[in-house]
């Protein structure tokens, strides 16, 4: 499957967003580090603005902060808002389609369901746990917990 | 086994003990799965009970969250079921969760982790490396949760068809 880049802009915008509580990046921060012109992520951050994703915040030193739960948010709530996700089936009736059509949707249909299944079930929060585990943060936090002296 | 089947308790850092399930706990189980699930079924928990609390204890895990802060009556706030499972599907021994509920209200408060984390670590001690459970598509929530500890689709796809 492939997202087109407004989308993995937009997961790598809330990502940044919610590396630590509060936080708030301009989108010439977040544009930097993915090397994307500021003009293409503004219009990405707009969106996720409309849909309750994100606030801009006014003035000097404004920018852009999460205004979900990254406990609730999931990648199909941000990938449904730049791409089509609906299956086949919900967009025609199949009233006019050939038995090998009706079948070849069929199977399509259970690929788009299993997609939009798993996007859906990641959530930002989760993101974080997959990102500290393929850089190996996870586990020296885990290290770090175990050398910590235990309370009484 | 007899040490395996012994009541363990442990204390999770969120304020929750989980332990094995006792008798006393089945009309609570029973009350919250009943509140969850809007369908109230007494016969199928108190079977689930006798099989998973009683029996197999080596092998079968029935753990229950309760809140500590509550000495005097602790509330059941969630429980767990799994058990090991070998062979099924041609699988090597691995541990199947296959109930996992909270008490709406106490949500987001890390009950279903502490109750993750005891299942995770009676599997472990029984010597299983890899823990499966199976969530409908549809399931957001236990969906969501089964993600955020780590856990992915693995090599298995359920396929099931109408019986005409």
């Amino acid at each position: 499957m492939r997202l087109q880049i407004s989308t993995r802009l937009a997961i790598f915008a809330a990502l940044e967003l919610t590396a630590q509580e509060g936080r708030q990046l301009s989108v010439a921060d977040i544009g930097e580090k993915y090397g994307v012109s500021s003009h293409h992520l503004a219009k990405v951050m707009h969106v996720m603005g409309r849909a309750g994703l994100v606030r801009a915040v006014r003035g000097a030193g404004g920018g852009y902060q999460f205004a979900g739960n990254p406990r609730r948010t999931t990648l199909l709530d941000i990938a449904q808002l730049f791409e089509e996700l609906s299956s086949a089936e919900a967009d025609s009736d199949g009233a006019d389609m050939t038995p090998e059509d009706q079948a070849l949707r069929q199977v399509l249909n259970e690929i788009d369901d299993i997609a939009r299944a798993t996007l859906g079930s990641i959530t930002i929060a989760t993101m974080h746990k997959l990102v500290d585990r393929s850089t190996g943060k996870g586990e020296l936090a885990k290290a770090a917990t175990r050398r910590k002296p235990s309370r009484a | 086994m007899a040490t395996a089947a012994k009541a363990r308790a442990t204390k999770h850092e969120s304020g929750v003990r989980v332990r094995r399930v006792r008798a006393a706990d089945v009309a609570a189980v029973i009350a919250l799965d009943a509140h969850v699930t809007k369908l109230s079924k007494p016969d199928y928990w108190n079977d689930i009970f006798r099989r998973y609390g009683r029996q197999r204890l080596h092998e079968r895990f029935f753990l229950v969250a309760e809140d500590v802060a509550m000495r005097a009556e602790p509330r059941l706030l969630g429980f767990i079921i799994g058990e090991i499972r070998a062979w099924e599907f041609g699988s090597t021994p691995c541990g199947w969760v296959f109930a996992l509920s909270v008490e709406p209200e106490v949500r987001l408060q890390s009950v279903a982790t502490a109750l993750f984390a005891a299942m995770s670590a009676e599997f472990k001690r029984a010597g299983i490396t890899k823990m499966r459970t199976m969530v409908a598509r549809d399931a957001r929530l236990p969906m969501m949760f089964f993600r955020s500890e780590g856990m992915m689709a693995g090599p298995y796809i359920q396929l099931e068809k109408d019986l005409d």
